[in-house]
C-alpha cells in the first residue's frame, strides 16, 4: 500500500475557474439576445468573431510563454474576455476592428502582465479603450434599434463585418449621445421631440439593460461575485443623478432611471466592475471600488467627451485598487474587539 | 434558550458521519505490539523509566514527564518491553520518533490503581497533579497538557468553562458517539473540572447535526449546572476560537489564550478522561478512535489501546488496501497523512481515514489566483486569503505580519473554496516555518549585536580612562613645572643632571649585588639593595661566619645606606617623585 503525502485539506468544494468562466457566459445569453432582437444580428457576429481571434490570440501567447494550451484554455477566461468584448463594440463593425480590439485585451492587457490573474486592468476594458481612441468614428457608430429604422439581417451583418466596404450601416446617435448634445431644452422637451426615448431610457437600450440585470442576479444568486461592488456603482451613479438632475431643466444630467438604464450601466456593474482579478477584493473594498467607479461613470457621461464611461471609469477605478486595498483590510479576529458582542 | 452567536465565514462541507455511526463503540482489543510514542503532547517528551526486558502491568508507569509542560505515559497493556527505539509515529513532518515498545502478553494484567473516594474533598492542585500524573492532554486533536490548560495563569479566575462537543470535521464520530454512549461519564467528568475551576457559568457546545447527543447530554445533565448549547453546523465552529465565539460573542484577543477572558475550554473526551483518573485512578491507556473512509468495509468506532498500530485497527474495519492511496490521521479538512499503517494510535488520534480516491481525489494542479475573494468569504478569523497567498509567493515576509498571517488557523476553509484549487494552507504553513525560523535568526544576531556593542564600549571606557590618567599626570607635571619656576630655588637643567648622576651612581651600586635593571626610581632600588645586604649580614652573623665576611657586608651596609640618604637628599631637592 504506497501512500500519498498530501497537505490538508484533503476535502473540496465544489467550485473551479472554468465553472465560473462557463456561468458568467451563461449569463450574457438574455443580454445579447435582447440586443440581437434590437439591433439585430451584429452583436452576435461581434461575439463569435471575437472569439475565434481570441482563442487564436491566447494560443500564441501561451505557445510563445512555454504554457500547456489544453491546461489554460480550459478555464475560458479568454472567452470571457472577448465575449464581454464583442458585446460592448457597436454592432456591424468591421472585422479589423474586432481584431485589433481583442489583440489589445488578450496580448496586451492580459497576456504581456502574465496571463489570468496577474493583469491589473479588465483586458475587455482596455481592448475597448484602444479602439475607442484609435477609431472613434467607427465605436460610436451605432445602428437605431428595432422600431426607428430598419434591422439589418443575418446576412447583411456578416457583409457588415467581414466585407465592410460593401456595406453602409444606418447610424443614429444614441439617447446618452441626445441628452449630452441638448442644447437648452427642458427634459420633457427633449423626451417629446426625440424618437431614442423609450419608456424610461432609451428605446431597445432599457430592455437591453434589464436583459443584463437579470443575467447579473442569476450571477448572484449562483454566488459567483458578491453583491458589494455592482450594488455600489449603482447606487452611486443613481444618486449622483439625483444630485445632478434639477428638475428635469435643460442642464439636467438625466433622471436616476435613465442612467440606470442607458448604455452599458448593467452589464458594467454585472460583467465588468465584477472582474474579480483587476478589482478590489476585500468587501468594504469593493464597496469603495463600486461607489467610485459608479461616481466617475455620472462624470464622464454628463461632463465627459464620450458617448459611454464605463470603460474609462472602470480603468481608473482599476489603477486604484491596490489603493483601496490597502485601506479597507477587513479586521481580523482578535484585533481591536474585546467583549464586544458578535 | 441562550443566545448563541455567529462567527464570519465558514464553509458547509459534506458531512460524511453517518457511514461509522451505524453500530456501538468497539472494544478493539490488544494488538501483539503496541507502540507508545514518547511525546504524544505538546510540550517536552517524557522520559523513559523502564529498561528493555522490564515486564510492565496495564497502568503502569512507563515514562515520566520531563518539565512543567509534559505529561507521563502509561503501559496500555501487561507485557515486556521489548524496544525502546525510533519508529515512525503518526505526525504531520512524516520523521520516525523515539517509542517504547511493549510485546504484550495478552495477560492484561492491572497494575493496582487507586482512585479518589470523593473527590470533593479534595484541593484543586491534589486533582491537577492526579489529572497530570494520569497522563492526560487534550484529546480533540491538540494533545495540549490538560493539567496545565487548566492551572492556568495564576491570578486569573474562570467565569465559563466551555466544553466542546461540537467535532466539526466531516467523518469523524469519536466525540459524538462518546456523548451517545457515555453522557453520563462526560457530565461526571465535567463536575470534577467544575470543582477544580469554580466557574460561573459552564456551556457544554454541540452542533445542531447531532440530535442524539444532545439528547443524551440533556438527559444526562438534567439538574446538574450544566447548560448544553445547540448551535448550526458549520465548518470550523469547533475549533476553540470559533467555540468561543459563538457561545460567548467574545473573541480571544490576538496572541492572547481563552484565560484572558476567564474561559477555559475542554473536549468531552478529556471530561471522560479526568473522570476516569480522579474517580477509579485510571491513566489514560485509550481513547475512542473513528476509523472511516470508503476503502474499509465497516467504518465504525472503536475503544482503541493507545499504542495499537493503525494497520490493526484498518484490518478489524475491513480495509482493501488496493481502493487506497491516502491514509489521513484526523479529518479531510485539518487531519494529515501517514505514509505508513504501522504508525500506532496515540492520545490525539480521533480518527483514521482511508479514502478511496474518488471519495477524495487527488489535488488537481493549482491554477492562477483570480482573485474571487471566496476564500476571503470563507476565512473563519476574516482574512484576506488571496492576499496572503500573493505575499507568500513573493516571500513578503513583512507584508504577510501586517495582513495577520500568524491569526490564521489553518483550518483549510479557504483552500476547500478556491475554484484554481491553490494549496493555500500549505503556503501559509510555510510561510509561517520561515517567519519563524527568520526570527530566530534575527533573535541569534541580536545578541551578537548586543554583544559586540557592550564590548566595544567596554573597550572605549578603557581608554578613556587611560586618556584621563594621561591627562591627569600631564596636568601634575604642568603644574609641577611652573610651581618649580615660581620657586626659582634650582634651574631645571641643573636638576636634570643631577637626577642623571644619581641614577648613574645607583646603577653602580647596583653592579655587585644584582643583574636586575633598575626600573623604579634610585632610591627605591637603593632601599631594596640595602634590605638585602641587611639580611644577609644578619644571616650570617647568625650562622657564625667568618669575622672578615661579615665586616666586608657590613661595610657594604654603610656605604648603601650614605648613597641612599644623599639620593634622597638630591631627590627632595630636584622635586621629582
Amino acid at each position: 500500500m504506497a501512500l500519498m503525502r498530501v497537505s490538508s485539506p484533503h476535502a473540496h468544494g465544489r467550485y473551479s475557474t472554468g465553472m465560473v468562466m462557463r456561468q458568467v457566459l451563461l449569463a450574457t445569453v438574455p443580454g445579447v439576445f435582447v440586443l440581437t432582437l434590437f439591433f439585430g444580428f451584429g452583436t452576435l457576429v461581434n461575439v463569435l468573431w471575437a472569439c475565434l481571434v481570441g482563442l487564436a490570440c491566447e494560443s500564441v501567447a501561451l505557445l510563445l510563454r512555454g504554457r500547456s494550451l489544453a491546461f489554460y484554455l480550459k478555464d475560458c477566461s479568454a472567452l470571457v474576455t472577448c465575449v464581454l468584448l464583442g458585446i460592448a463594440l457597436p454592432p456591424y463593425a468591421p472585422w479589423w476592428l474586432i481584431a485589433v480590439g481583442v489583440a489589445a485585451s488578450i496580448l496586451m492587457a492580459k497576456q504581456l502582465y502574465g496571463g489570468l490573474g496577474y493583469n491589473p486592468f479588465n483586458p475587455a476594458m482596455v481592448g475597448y479603450v484602444v479602439l475607442l481612441i484609435s477609431f472613434p468614428v467607427q465605436m460610436t457608430a451605432w445602428t437605431p434599434p428595432r422600431g426607428l429604422g430598419e434591422v439589418p439581417g443575418l446576412w447583411e451583418a456578416l457583409q457588415a463585418c467581414f466585407l465592410p466596404a460593401r456595406y453602409d450601416a444606418v447610424t443614429m446617435a444614441t439617447p446618452l449621445d441626445v441628452l449630452r448634445q441638448n442644447q437648452g431644452l427642458l427634459l420633457e422637451d427633449l423626451w417629446a421631440q426625440t424618437p431614442q426615448f423609450g419608456r424610461w431610457a432609451g428605446i431597445g437600450w432599457e430592455w437591453v439593460n434589464l436583459a443584463f440585470l437579470a443575467g447579473g442576479l442569476w450571477l448572484l444568486y449562483r454566488r459567483i461575485f458578491t453583491w458589494h461592488a455592482p450594488v455600489a456603482m449603482l447606487a452611486s451613479l443613481a444618486l449622483m443623478a439625483a444630485l445632478f438632475y434639477d428638475g428635469g431643466s435643460s442642464s439636467s444630467g438625466g433622471s436616476p432611471l435613465f442612467h440606470l438604464l442607458s448604455g452599458a450601466t448593467m452589464f458594467g456593474a454585472f460583467f465588468i466592475i465584477t472582474d474579480p482579478v483587476s478589482s478590489a477584493v476585500s468587501v468594504r473594498g469593493r464597496l469603495v471600488f463600486g461607489a467610485l467607479i459608479g461616481v466617475l461613470v455620472y462624470l464622464i457621461r454628463v461632463w465627459g467627451n464620450y458617448p459611454d464611461a464605463v470603460a474609462f471609469a472602470v480603468l481608473i477605478a482599476n489603477f486604484a485598487a491596490p489603493f483601496i486595498d490597502h485601506y479597507t483590510q477587513p479586521r481580523v479576529y482578535g484585533h481591536g474587539k474585546s467583549g464586544g458582542t458578535g | 434558550m441562550r443566545r448563541v452567536y455567529g462567527f464570519h465565514g465558514g464553509i458547509h462541507p459534506a458531512e460524511n458521519k453517518h457511514q461509522s455511526l451505524g453500530s456501538k463503540i468497539q472494544q478493539a482489543g490488544i494488538p501483539q505490539q503496541l507502540i507508545l510514542p514518547l511525546s504524544q503532547h505538546i510540550g517536552a517528551p517524557a522520559r523513559p523509566v523502564v529498561a528493555v526486558g522490564d515486564r510492565v502491568l496495564k497502568g503502569q508507569m512507563i515514562a515520566e514527564p520531563v518539565g512543567h509542560v509534559s505529561v507521563p505515559l502509561h503501559a496500555p497493556s501487561s507485557g515486556h518491553i521489548s524496544a525502546i527505539e525510533e519508529r515512525p509515529i503518526p505526525h504531520p513532518s512524516g520523521f520516525p520518533a523515539p517509542c517504547i515498545v511493549i510485546d504484550c502478553d495478552g495477560e492484561d494484567a492491572w497494575a493496582p490503581l487507586q482512585g479518589v473516594a470523593n473527590y470533593r474533598d479534595c484541593e484543586a492542585t491534589e486533582l491537577l497533579e492526579l489529572i497530570r500524573s494520569a497522563g492526560i492532554a487534550g484529546m480533540g486533536g491538540a494533545g495540549f497538557p490538560t493539567a496545565v490548560k487548566l492551572a492556568g495563569k495564576s491570578g486569573q479566575s474562570v467565569k465559563t468553562l466551555i466544553i466542546n462537543g461540537t467535532e466539526c470535521e466531516p467523518y469523524i464520530t469519536a466525540d459524538d458517539i462518546l456523548m451517545r454512549e457515555r453522557a453520563d461519564d462526560i457530565v461526571a467528568g465535567i463536575a470534577i473540572l467544575q470543582h477544580i475551576l469554580q466557574p460561573q457559568e459552564t456551556l457544554l457546545g454541540v452542533e445542531d447535526n447531532k440530535p442524539e447527543a444532545i439528547a443524551a447530554l440533556q438527559a444526562a445533565a438534567a439538574g446538574s449546572a450544566i447548560e448544553v448549547v445547540t448551535f448550526p453546523t458549520k465548518y470550523p465552529s469547533g475549533g476553540e476560537k470559533q467555540l468561543i465565539e459563538i457561545l460567548t460573542g467574545l473573541q480571544v484577543p490576538s496572541g492572547g489564550l481563552p484565560g484572558d477572558l476567564g474561559i477555559v475550554c475542554q473536549n468531552v473526551g478529556t471530561a471522560v478522561a479526568v473522570r476516569d483518573a480522579i474517580c477509579h485512578g485510571r491513566p489514560l491507556i485509550s481513547r475512542i478512535t473513528t476509523v472511516t473512509g470508503n476503502a474499509v468495509d465497516h467504518p465504525q468506532n472503536f475503544e482503541v489501546l493507545l499504542g495499537t498500530p493503525m494497520q490493526y485497527l484498518l484490518d478489524l474495519a475491513g480495509l482493501h488496501p488496493e481502493r487506497c492511496e491516502r491514509l489521513v490521521m484526523g479529518g479531510p479538512m485539518m487531519g494529515f497523512t501517514v505514509t505508513t499503517a504501522e504508525a500506532p494510535v496515540v492520545k490525539t488520534t480521533n480518527c483514521i481515514l482511508a479514502p478511496t480516491p474518488e471519495e477524495l481525489p487527488p489535488p488537481p494542479p493549482a491554477q492562477p489566483c483570480i482573485r474571487c475573494g471566496l476564500c476571503a468569504e470563507a476565512c473563519p478569523a476574516s482574512l484576506l486569503p488571496q492576499q496572503l497567498f500573493w505575499f507568500a509567493q513573493g516571500k513578503e515576509f513583512e507584508k504577510l505580519e501586517q495582513h495577520n498571517l500568524f491569526d490564521c488557523i489553518e483550518c483549510g476553509a479557504c483552500s476547500w473554496v478556491c475554484p484554481s484549487h491553490i494549496p493555500l494552507v500549505q503556503y501559509y504553513r510555510a510561510s509561517k516555518a520561515d517567519i519563524l525560523q527568520q526570527r530566530r535568526e534575527h533573535a541569534k544576531s541580536e545578541q551578537a549585536r548586543l554583544r559586540f556593542e557592550a564590548r566595544q564600549a567596554r573597550l572605549a571606557q578603557e581608554e578613556e580612562e587611560r586618556e584621563a590618567k594621561r591627562a591627569a599626570r600631564k596636568a601634575a607635571a604642568e603644574k609641577r613645572a611652573a610651581l618649580a619656576e615660581q620657586g626659582g630655588e634650582e634651574d631645571p637643567i641643573q636638576a636634570a643632571i643631577e637626577r642623571a648622576k644619581a641614577k648613574k651612581a645607583a646603577q653602580q651600586a647596583g653592579d655587585g649585588t644584582a643583574a636586575t635593571p633598575v626600573k623604579a626610581s634610585p632610591e627605591v632600588a637603593l632601599r631594596q639593595k640595602l634590605a638585602k645586604s641587611e639580611q644577609r649580614l644578619a644571616q650570617s652573623i647568625a650562622a657564625g661566619e667568618d669575622a672578615k665576611i661579615v665586616s666586608a657586608l657590613e661595610a657594604t651596609v654603610q656605604r648603601l645606606k650614605d648613597k641612599l640618604a644623599e639620593a634622597e637628599a638630591a631627590a627632595t631637592e630636584s622635586g621629582t617623585d
